[in-house]
């Protein structure tokens, strides 16, 4: 079969133990050390996260002092981001796009090789600051100057490890795109293309073209602090606010970034368990062309407290306001292709359906944030922390979690076991509502955002949110254990894994054999 | 050179990778250590971190151009490279965005409200009197004291020619190259990166004219810092560029390259182009208006 | 358009009702303050109407994905439909939320250009941020002074003070010198800072502004009740981020002219000797 291994000239033996991770150019090694490391790391900024709780779990500073407080917060934002979303759809892209369009593998192997293993050593740059006098970054993860500036030593590692990460993401998203722009099957035309695969095309276009904004304003920050440049100090004719821009410039397409590719993994698992093709194929690509388009006009709707003129205000309150439209045609269309469907809900399905509500609630607040006058009301609040858990924990990682257990048979060629799915699913579902709804509550209530302690009627909610993330917390063990279990044995998955899912990569055999495609598949 | 294969060519394995994750390691790391303050430790450990990545920089080139001339890499592989090189100056763009971005803010934005504009009425008042929104200035602090401007018709003007001029070399350069005249080719090559050091070798002279007889420094407020950050930036980025020509160059020479097969050239001489077409922007809207 | 605003405006007092009704008492409070001031009030009902037009929407496209969930399983024996895609249905629900959207908008930009306007006030302040307190400067009246997290709140928030916060009263919520004015009167606040970014934040008055060196932001609120008024410095600066209240008294205008003139006194004083 074209799909078989072959041990043919460039098929060499590959050097067996750490070197072959180590060295490895195969696309499906490169996703799985991905896959692996944001798992890693996920874990670290949980961990973090619980800090966090725990602190917060009380009024009165009980745990941790204020300075190592927000120590924690930083790099629990940067690890989860950087750490634990970016690189798993990463993981997932490697594994997949090339199996998806019947490419032999991504189409610069040895470039694929290097951003990834740019990511443990930037990585350790970052996490080794909390060892230096003065510990790690405590500016928040937006690292505002002038506050940024009165970071200890950690200061010039965290910038660097911040360009090594940039570094490692361009290198990622212009090796995805080239290898969808260039390594079709024959056959497989664009609009051929499996969702999954269009919205990382798009993905990899917003990284190149913000990732490079981001090095330059930490670059700025870098000179600002080292070499007396005034980029960001008024007496020189500079602007503290001037960072603000730059940095939301990058960090609202990040959260695009962030999203879409799991827009593309909710977009293939909802047709296979509701066994009906995805509504409006069209409308998906060009809303998700819409959504990245204006995510690039957006930018400002995280500074409306800093005092920007009028127009500005009004200009980046309707354009934020736009991208409920596109955001609304993909749930709609999500649901239309459940409408009249015959639905099963192993767990892969519904993680996807948590998503899909949760997600939902999470782009209300959103847009309530986005009517500048309540967000004067709600900014910097618990309202924000809300907000942006909701589409990033129930949105960006059930989303993967969806995408695991949907092709983890596929990696490892064992079904994963359904039981601790469910177990998993339920805890998680009931956990992230119970740590993050109540968060809506304490920011109207008026409690700001990236505090150690707070005023005394804060405390029920907190103490509601902190049992519930420790529950979130240990359903995630289960998720460990459950995918150790799955890559140690378990029923054998046949190539399809599920009832009558569509797509190339339901015709190799599982687990995918190292080597798929080397004869171009066909696509009629 | 052998006919291509039909089969993409999928590499199995790779040191460099790795050799060059270590060498950025050791050279940013070391960077850091310099930055605060351990200077003799932090210049050792950028030092050898240097020393790995350039290590990299040969060995995994020369991998790659070894299986080049092999004939290794078909028509679809060289695709690859195209859309490769491509998306990569596309990034290049995008990092200089950001700092043309900065300085439009501070001269439509930052600089007008310091001097009192726009719904700044009470910055300029209360805070900064008697600064005026001007251009070019240091800021309402009169950073780094008082300064000159570079004027854009001496060494600035003539660079613009070099960089221009080598713009046409290189596209000769290629010309011949297509048509299988090396003369031509090496001839022209040579000119387009002798240009590109020269032009260095004037913007070189242009920074000491702006430190030692205009008092314009890097910290001689948002107008220095924009100044030297751009044209820095710019400069760093035509010493790669013309580095690479350099290496085509000799590459050239050793034989390398057919009419029909030589992306590394074109790739260089993209890069070439954007280098080109940053400086445009560089000279219109730092140094002319 | 007209016709839009009327029935936003009246949809708003409408839910203001709804608002209340949500409002519990303070430890488990769900909602927004509606505030002392109009700025607040409208806000308020801004914030009311998305919230309500949200809900409506949740309520709308959950209960068709819950429908489909509960009658569209294959449990059921049901046999998939085939259909991919319908142009009218698409239409409907990029066209819809459009509208809806605008109906948002209206409403809120006119609230958004009241707030922006703060010229010819009754009096102006001086506010600026420092790490970790705040000064107010009365700038026409020579009267300035720090404002910092009191003592109390001070000592019980230590790593081991053995102070339980629930004993403080207005933990972390109360400063040793308000911000005092007058009530019914525009005060103009100019905010800057002296370090990095603070910000000023009064949940009550809908206010909240960042302090950036080297600029000045103008804002500004007008409280239509005596009392006084809790908020917190809502931008991180730094390890005491969570300690600098802002605490606001407002006055009637006499005490408000009586405690300004023993401001003054006593200032003087101090300037002579
Ligand atoms: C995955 C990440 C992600 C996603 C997808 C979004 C999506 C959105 N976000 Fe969010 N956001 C963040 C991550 C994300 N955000 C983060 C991390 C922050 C905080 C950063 C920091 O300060 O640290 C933030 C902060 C943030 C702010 C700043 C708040 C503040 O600091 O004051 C704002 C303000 O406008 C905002 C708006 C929006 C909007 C309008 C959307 C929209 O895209 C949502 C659109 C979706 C829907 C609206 C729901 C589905 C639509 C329908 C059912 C159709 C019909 C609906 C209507 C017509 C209403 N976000
Ligand atoms: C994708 C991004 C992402 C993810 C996944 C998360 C996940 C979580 N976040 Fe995160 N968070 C951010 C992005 C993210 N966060 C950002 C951007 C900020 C803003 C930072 C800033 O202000 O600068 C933030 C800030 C933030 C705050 C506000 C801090 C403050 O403003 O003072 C809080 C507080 O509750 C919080 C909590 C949590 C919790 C409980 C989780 C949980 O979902 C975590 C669950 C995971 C685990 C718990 C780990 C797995 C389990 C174990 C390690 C086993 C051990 C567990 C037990 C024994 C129980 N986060
Ligand atoms: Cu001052 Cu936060
Ligand atoms: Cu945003």
């Amino acid at each position: 079969m074209s799909m078989a291994t072959d041990a043919s000239h460039h098929h060499a033996a590959h050097p067996g133990g750490l070197m072959r991770w180590v060295t490895t150019t195969n696309h499906k090694d490169i996703g799985t050390l991905y896959l692996l490391f944001s798992l890693a790391m996920f874990f670290i900024g949980g961990v973090m996260a619980l800090v966090i709780r725990a602190e917060l779990f009380q009024p009165g500073l009980q745990l941790v002092n204020p300075d190592f407080y927000n120590q924690m917060v930083t790099l629990h934002a940067l690890v989860m981001i950087f750490g634990g979303v970016m690189p798993a759809a990463v993981g997932l892209a490697n594994w997949m796009i090339p199996l998806m369009i019947g490419a032999p593998d991504m189409a610069l192997p040895r470039m694929n090789n290097w951003s990834f293993w740019i990511l443990p050593f930037a990585f350790s740059m970052l996490l080794v600051t909390l060892f230096l006098p003065g510990g790690a970054p405590a500016a928040g993860w937006t690292l505002y100057p002038p506050l940024v500036l009165q970071t200890g030593d950690a200061f010039p590692l965290a910038i660097f490890a911040i360009h090594l990460m940039g570094m490692s993401s361009i290198m990622g998203s212009i090796n995805i795109i080239v290898t969808i722009l260039n390594m079709r099957t024959p056959g497989m035309t664009l609009l051929k293309m499996p969702m999954f695969v269009w919205t990382w095309l798009i993905t990899a276009y917003l990284l190149i073209a913000v990732m490079p904004v981001l090095a330059g304003a930490v670059t700025m920050l870098l000179t600002d602090q080292f070499f007396g440049t005034s980029f960001f100090q008024a007496a020189g004719g500079g602007d503290p606010v001037l960072f603000q821009h730059i940095f939301w410039f990058f960090g609202h397409p990040e959260v695009y970034i962030i999203i879409l590719p799991i827009f593309g993994v909710i977009s293939e698992i909802i047709p296979t368990f509701a066994r009906k093709p995805l509504f409006g194929y069209e409308s998906m690509v060009f809303a998700t062309g819409s959504i990245a388009f204006l995510s690039f006009i957006v930018w400002a709707h995280h500074m409306f407290t800093v005092g920007m003129p009028l127009a500005a205000q009004l200009f980046f309150m309707f354009s934020t306001m736009l991208i409920a439209v596109p955001t609304g045609v993909k749930i709609f269309n999500w649901t239309a292709t459940m409408w009249r469907g015959a639905m099963t809900f192993e767990t892969p399905m519904l993680f996807a359906l948590a998503f899909l509500f949760l997600f939902t609630i999470g782009g209300f607040s959103g847009l309530m944030l986005a009517i500048v006058p309540a967000d004067i009301q709600y900014h910097d609040s618990y309202f924000v922390v809300a907000h942006f858990h909701y589409v990033l924990v129930p949105g960006a990682v059930f989303g993967l979690m969806a995408g695991v257990y949907y092709w983890l048979p596929k990696w490892t060629g064992h079904m994963y076991d359904e039981r601790l799915g469910k177990w998993h699913f339920w805890l998680s579902a009931i956990g992230v509502n119970i740590t993050f709804f109540p968060q809506h509550f304490l920011g109207l209530a008026g409690m700001p955002r990236r505090i150690p302690d707070y005023a005394v009627q804060f405390t029920d909610f907190n103490v509601v949110s902190s049992l519930g993330s420790f529950v979130f917390g240990i359903a995630q063990l289960l998720f460990l254990w459950l995918i150790i279990k799955a890559i140690r044995g378990g029923v054998q998955a046949t190539a399809a894994v599920w009832e009558s899912p569509t797509g190339l990569e339901w015709t190799v055999p599982s687990p995918a054999p190292y080597h798929t495609f080397d004869e171009a598949p066909e696509v009629q | 050179m052998e006919q291509a294969s039909e089969r993409y060519y999928v590499p199995h394995g790779t040191q460099w990778p790795i050799v060059g994750s270590i060498g950025l390691f050791l050279l940013l790391g070391g960077a850091a250590i310099l930055l605060n303050g351990a200077g003799t430790l932090g210049g050792w450990v950028a030092g050898a971190g240097a020393v790995v990545v350039i290590v990299m920089c040969f060995g995994w080139f020369g991998a790659v151009i070894a299986e080049s001339e092999k004939g290794t890499y078909n028509d679809q592989v060289d695709r690859s490279f195209r859309m490769g090189m491509f998306w990569f100056i596309f990034s290049e763009v995008m990092f200089f965005l950001a700092f043309f971005g900065a300085l439009f803010y501070a001269r439509v934005l930052s600089v007008p409200w310091l001097g009192g504009e726009g719904n700044n009425f009470f910055t300029g008042l209360l805070l900064w009197e008697p600064f005026e929104n001007e251009w070019p200035t240091n800021g309402p602090g009169d950073m780094g004291g008082p300064f000159e401007t570079m004027g854009a018709f001496g060494i600035p003007a003539v660079n613009t020619l070099i960089l221009l001029t080598s713009g046409i070399t290189v596209t000769l350069a290629h010309h011949a190259l297509k048509a299988g005249r090396r003369a031509g080719l090496n001839l022209w090559l040579a000119a387009t990166w002798l240009l590109g050091f020269i032009f260095l070798g004037f913007q070189a002279e242009e920074y000491i004219h702006a430190y030692q007889d205009l008092n314009l420094r890097l910290d001689s407020g948002i107008y220095g810092t924009t100044f030297f950050m751009l044209t820095g930036f710019h400069g760093l980025h035509v010493t790669l560029g013309a580095t690479m020509l350099l290496v085509i160059w000799f590459r050239c020479l050793k034989g390398h390259f057919t009419p029909k097969h030589h992306f590394a050239f074109e790739a260089v001489a993209w890069y070439w182009h954007f280098v080109d077409v940053v400086w445009l922007g560089l000279f219109i809207f730092v140094y002319w208006l | 358009m007209t016709t839009i605003r009327g029935s936003a405006s009246r949809l708003v007092t409408l839910l203001l009702g709804a608002g209340t009704a949500l409002q519990a008492q303070a430890d488990w409070a769900l909602n927004m303050p509606r505030g002392v001031t109009d700025t607040s009030q409208e806000v308020f009902g801004l914030h009311m109407l998305i919230l309500w037009i949200c809900v409506a929407i949740g309520v709308g496209v959950f209960g068709v994905m819950i429908y489909a969930l509960v009658m569209h399983r294959k449990s059921r024996g049901v046999t998939p439909a085939k259909f991919k895609e319908s142009a009218q249905a698409e239409a409907i629900w990029t066209l819809i939320p459009a509208l809806i959207l605008i109906v948002m908008a209206y409403p809120s930009a006119e609230t958004l250009i009241r707030m922006d306007d703060a010229r010819n006030p009754d009096l102006t302040v001086k506010v600026t941020g420092y790490q970790w307190k705040w000064h107010y400067d009365y700038i026409d009246e020579g009267v300035e002074f720090f404002s910092s997290l009191d003592r109390r709140s001070n000592e019980a928030r230590q790593i081991g003070s053995g102070i339980k916060p629930r004993d403080v009263e207005h933990y972390l919520l109360d400063v040793d010198e308000p911000l005092v004015v007058p009530v019914d009167a525009k005060v103009r606040l100019l905010m800057t800072a002296a370090d990095v970014l603070h910000s000023w934040w009064v949940p009550e008055f809908a206010v909240k502004k960042d302090a950036i060196p080297g600029f000045i932001n103008e804002t500004w609120f007008q409280a239509r009740q005596v009392g006084t008024f809790r908020g917190q410095c809502s931008e991180l600066c730094g390890k005491d981020h969570g300690f600098m209240p802002v605490v606001v008294e407002v006055k009637s205008q006499q005490d408000f002219a009586a405690w300004l003139a023993a401001r003054k006194a006593s200032a003087s004083v101090a300037a002579v000797n």
